[in-house]
């Protein structure tokens, strides 16, 4: 699920956005310190849930509430309880959260949404809007959706419950399985040949008993991935 | 008395996740005497409306650093201000003192 998240404070802001990135399933988009910029966003984008502080200067969490034509789910936080009887006046209002919120609460939130059976996100995740863009990867890291062009990636490692997408100048760290995002790989760039690895074959430089050279990485071919690699090379 | 400020809620927040715990703490660092400045400026000149707004963002402050007392001070501050009053004005800056001396050590 793709979210926002609106308050004029940073430490808020930062509060939300690390609450978020313990939640898997959450993505936060975009952050913003009024309520304005985030109603612009949302006339081009599609968003699940936005986390809306109520008390902000000139454009209040009530006044974004009011002009949203197709509201997205929406939970407050605050500091207040004093709006928490008019809050669930509105129908796309469908959590409250007292600041300082904690982990258990803001997890409590998350599976309330689930419970509602309005589970089925509106948006694409971050992984499947690459089938979509046909060039590009989207990667979620540090609760920022970074792109990431397929010909650029070389390795992808499975490193526990994460994986490791190298590429030409940079390493990348996402929490996700190799499964989940090798079905989002253009076949015709990349191919798994080992348990723990998927590699981009066009960035193959040479290749020697059981393992490819890749850049500067040596990577590991297991014995049943050895005839699907070979049947892809443009063998003399 | 008031309740002395902590790092428990930060630390719980961050986990084992040391770069967001520094982070978090710098941004407060960076954002406590900018808010207590305005606190002072509009206090000095009576403006008791844009006083409670600040003093609303200053109790945030006051529940991350586990300060439920002196959040409650807060709270009854904001409503007196916005009631024209400012009683607890005292009490109120006795707070973030505290808080100001506070962040110096982390």
């Amino acid at each position: 699920m793709n979210c926002i998240i609106i308050d004029d404070e940073a430490t808020a802001r930062d509060v939300v956005g690390q609450l978020c990135s313990k939640i898997p399933e959450l993505y936060v988009i975009e952050e913003f310190d009024n309520a304005i910029s985030a109603l612009k966003f949302l006339n081009k984008q599609t968003i699940d849930i936005v986390f809306l502080d109520i008390h902000m200067p000139g454009f209040s969490g009530v006044d974004f509430v009011q002009t949203l034509k197709d509201p997205p789910m929406i939970i407050l936080t605050t500091s207040d309880t004093d709006f928490a009887i008019t809050a669930y006046e509105y129908e796309c209002i469908v959590d409250y959260l007292l600041k300082p919120i904690t982990l258990e609460r803001f997890e409590k939130s998350i599976k309330k949404i689930n419970n509602l059976g309005i589970r089925q996100s509106k948006t694409k995740d971050a992984v499947e809007l690459v089938s979509e863009l046909g060039e590009e990867l989207y990667i979620n890291i540090d609760r920022r959706l970074i792109k990431i062009k397929f010909d650029e990636i070389l390795i992808i490692q499975a490193n526990g419950d994460y994986i490791d997408v190298k590429t030409e100048k940079d390493e990348y760290r996402v929490h996700t399985t190799l499964k989940k995002i090798k079905n989002k790989l253009p076949e015709k760039l990349f191919l798994q040949i080992h348990r723990s690895y998927i590699i981009n074959f066009t960035k193959i430089i040479d290749i020697e008993d059981n393992s490819v050279l890749i850049a500067e990485n040596v990577v590991p071919i297991s014995r049943s991935s050895q005839p699907e690699l070979r049947k892809r090379l443009n063998l003399l | 008395m008031i309740d002395l400020p902590n790092l428990d809620y930060i630390n719980e927040l961050a986990g084992d996740d040391i770069g967001f715990r520094n982070e978090f703490i710098a941004v407060i660092k960076e954002e406590f005497p900018v808010e207590k400045d305005e606190y002072l400026k509009h206090i000095t000149k009576k403006r008791f409306k844009s006083t409670a707004a600040i003093v609303h963002k200053l109790k945030h402050k006051l529940n991350i650093f586990g300060m439920e007392k002196s959040y409650n001070i807060a709270v009854d501050y904001e409503r007196e201000l916005l009631a024209g009053q400012n009683d607890s004005e005292k009490r109120f800056i006795n707070i973030l003192e505290t808080i100001e001396s506070y962040i110096k050590t982390i």
